[in-house]
């Protein structure tokens, strides 16, 4: 054993020192591997910070409550004694102000988009005092609150960089309406704070909806009240509801865009490595036909062909390893973090995310670049360990 | 022709890198297939929307519905040959995941404003004389298998029927193809008059859009439009549908550029690695050129028989790959299931390829064939 071991070493170590003798081929399918992990990674980044964007805007113990049928806030329709009687169900969490509960419209405004200039969907949102206690975390990092009963706008930190024309101190008009930016919030990254704020007794006669809301938000005792709550409501016969875990709402609009974008990554990067490998095949083959010599003459002073074949997979495995790493690391440094907003199918409004390279994505990427390594560098090894050693010594 | 045998023998020569090389050039443009085809999708459409169609919309935002009396005042604007109305129904089939556009629409002038759409005609007859009848398009007929009688079943999302339930059926009368390959066959429409009444009848609609007598005139005609509704309670925002198309591009934002770009970058890598294979197999030869010198070949001879072995090599190669993506999108097309309607591989699309395909060639076989022209036999000869 410890024998075949210095084998395997002797022969990986002659076969990796002689990299440096060809290094436009070794370079080359390297190269391919790290184009490969870096559109893997790139693409996939997109959906990965979407989807944490989208997760980290639910917690399990907020429920949202929104008509039957509707599957999104857009569609939702509540009458202000339906919101009264949520508020009071069992579950929902209470303090001296009254139960954590806001009953809040969802609209969608006009408003153009910095890199484009062209108009947008944002989300324009009426809230009740309790939001900010509903969300978690949510901060006027410049400015104050909207007032209540006046044209006031909170907005998101995210909105006021995408789009043009909501800085604070300035005015907007939609409609017949006129208000005033009067702050700006975050949110941990949530996709609030996309949207804009204001208060919902406003928002409702400017949008003509009468004494009517959208959904209510309500923060629980804890996140195992929620069937007691969602129970208590679905079985009143005074209500028409559906109630849904805030995080499982957000999962549920986010799967639009990240099936969208997964479906699309996967099969460029299944083509993309295809073709790869090919090229990994390509220099490992020759790379087993520069060294027949060599090889040949070890066979015939006594070494066996396993260490010639693991030898030829190490190193293939090698290059196909600083192919993965320069991928993922390119892929990091150009799109870790890039900010970009899209529309949100679910709800036909806004998101501003940044791209996310996560480190199980990193570790993806590079486990997909030793595949291929693996898979380049075994029919090669195979075949290095297969030629007939006189043949071989033979060959010029 | 009489050097083919010989340029076939080269190309023999390493049997093992040539399959290989063919395959990765193979791959390549099966990816540029498809890149062509994501960034197409990406653009919604921007390409075929027609030219003498304006959309007018609320001026707050697309959801705010419109009163349908506007529908006349529109009709005398000058300039405006026939408007039409279309309302978002929303409707879910069997599962939120089965995502597909559902219109109220005037089904008489909605067919006129839209030419692309192509019904058969007894097929539009049964369409117009059925009020509850309902027509989809081929992308979306074939998703689900639905044949022209079917019942099709869907569950409103905010169309609450007069009876209060949420479940709507509709006859299924026609299916419609695409009068072009970009032309969006996934949608449903329906008739107005039947949401009417058997829904909310709310007086309002989603959007008008105007067919006008002059392209040269859409800035005008829409100004006018404008006009007549400002300082009422719901102003509109009239534009090209192509501005229209643009902005909704817009709005999907930069994930499709992106995509593209990066995609792109991986694919000129690729063509990097292959065009290094193709120059370093003729390298190798450097003595069995020299020898072709010395049996008598010139110099040019030489060059062209080098050059045409990787154009060949590449031309062959790349235009199989880019049938094969031909072929795959169109018999699959939207692979995301009614996420991008518009999938398709554009003529461009396969021209472009065509032309990277014998660059590729040119450019890999133009280094190492300038070399081997200009070889002299003796320093070739004493190499080994």
């Amino acid at each position: 054993m410890g024998n075949w071991l210095s084998q395997v070493a002797a022969v990986t170590l002659l076969n990796l020192r002689t990299i440096k003798e060809r290094k436009g081929a070794s370079a080359s399918a390297a190269f391919g591997v790290a184009g490969v992990v870096t559109v893997f990674v790139a693409v996939l980044s997109i959906a990965a910070g979407f989807q944490k964007t989208m997760s980290s805007s639910g917690s399990p113990d907020t429920a949202i409550v929104l008509r039957s049928g509707s599957n999104s806030e857009m569609m939702s329709g509540l009458r202000h004694e339906d919101t009264r009687v949520i508020a009071d169900a069992p579950g929902v969490q209470r303090t001296a102000a009254g139960p954590t509960a806001s009953a809040e419209l969802y609209v969608i405004v006009d408003v153009p988009k910095r890199s484009t200039g062209t108009e947008a969907n944002v989300p324009l949102r009426g809230v009740q005092a309790a939001a900010f206690d509903v969300r978690n975390g949510v901060r006027v990092v410049e400015g104050r609150r909207f007032q209540p009963g006046k044209n006031e706008i909170l907005v998101g930190r995210a909105a006021a960089q995408q789009f043009t024309g909501l800085d604070v101190g300035s005015t907007q008009r939609w409609g017949e309406n006129v208000w005033t930016v009067v702050g700006k919030f975050t949110s941990g990254g949530s996709v609030a704070e996309s949207e804009l704020w204001c208060d919902a007794g406003v928002l409702q006669p400017a949008y003509r909806r009468g004494d009517t809301f959208q959904a209510v938000y309500a923060k629980l005792d804890s996140a195992a009240a929620f069937p007691k709550f969602k129970d208590a409501l679905t079985t009143d016969p005074r209500l028409n509801v559906s109630v849904v875990r805030e995080s499982d709402y957000y999962a549920e609009q986010s799967r639009a865009m990240t099936t969208l974008v997964t479906v699309l990554g996967s099969i460029i990067a299944v083509i993309m490595a295809v073709g790869a490998v090919f090229g990994a095949l390509n220099t490992m083959y020759s790379a087993v036909a520069a060294r027949t010599r060599e090889i040949a003459t070890l066979r015939a002073i006594g070494f066996r062909s396993s260490p010639v074949v693991i030898s030829v997979l190490i190193e293939s495995l090698f290059l196909a390893l600083l192919g993965g790493i320069v991928g993922a690391v390119v892929a990091y440094v150009a799109f870790n973090g890039y900010e970009t907003s899209t529309l949100n199918w679910s709800s036909f409004s806004q998101v501003a995310f940044a791209f996310a390279v996560t480190p199980r994505l990193v570790v993806e990427g590079v486990v997909y670049a030793l595949v291929m390594g693996l898979i380049g560098g075994l029919f090669p090894a195979i075949r290095a360990a297969r030629m007939p050693v006189v043949n071989a010594l033979r060959e010029l | 022709m009489k050097f083919l045998p010989l340029l076939w023998g080269s190309l023999k020569r390493r049997k093992a890198r040539t399959t290989f090389t063919v395959l990765s050039i193979v791959f390549s443009f099966l990816l540029f297939g498809f890149l062509m085809a994501i960034r197409q999708a990406f653009r919604m459409g921007v390409d075929v929307s027609g030219a003498d169609r304006l959309l007018s919309i609320h001026k707050v935002s697309l959801i705010q519905p419109l009163p349908i009396s506007y529908l006349d005042r529109i009709a005398q604007v000058p300039g405006v040959k026939l408007v039409t109305h279309s309302t978002w129904f929303g409707g879910i089939y069997q599962d939120p995941k089965n995502f597909f556009g559902q219109m109220a629409v005037d089904p008489e002038t909605f067919l006129t404003v839209y030419p692309e759409f192509i019904l058969k005609p007894a097929e539009r007859q049964a369409w117009l004389a059925d009020r509850q009848g309902a027509i989809v398009g081929i992308a979306t007929a074939k998703r689900f298998g639905w044949k022209v009688g079917d019942k099709i079943p869907l569950q409103a999302t905010y169309m609450r029927k007069r009876d209060g339930s949420l479940g709507w059926e509709f006859n299924l009368d026609g299916i419609f193809t695409g009068a072009e390959k970009g032309t969006d066959t996934s949608n449903f429409y329906f008739h107005y008059d039947y949401l009417k009444e058997a829904g909310p009848d709310r007086g309002t609609v989603g959007w008008f859009i105007e067919r006008i007598a002059d392209p040269k005139s859409a800035t005008a005609v829409g100004k006018t439009i404008d006009e007549r509704f400002a300082n009422s309670p719901a102003e509109t925002k009239t534009s090209t549908e192509q501005a229209f198309a643009q902005g909704f591009a817009n709005q999907v934002g930069d994930i499709g550029e992106l995509i593209t770009a990066i995609v792109s970058a991986a694919f000129f890598i690729i063509l990097l690695v292959v065009g290094n294979t193709i120059a370093q197999s003729v390298r190798e030869r450097t003595s069995e050129l020299a020898v072709l010198k010395t049996l008598g070949f010139t110099n040019r001879q030489v060059l062209v028989l080098v050059l045409a072995e990787s154009l060949l090599l590449a031309v062959v190669a790349g235009g199989f790959g880019l049938l094969i993506a031909w072929t795959i999108i169109t018999v699959t097309g939207d692979p995301t299931h009614g996420f991008l309607p518009v999938f398709y591989l554009p003529e461009y699309g396969l021209v472009l390829g065509a032309v990277i395909a014998v660059l590729l060639g040119l450019l890999a076989g133009v280094l190492p064939a300038l070399q081997a022209m200009r070889l002299r036999i003796v320093d070739a000869l004493r190499r080994v």
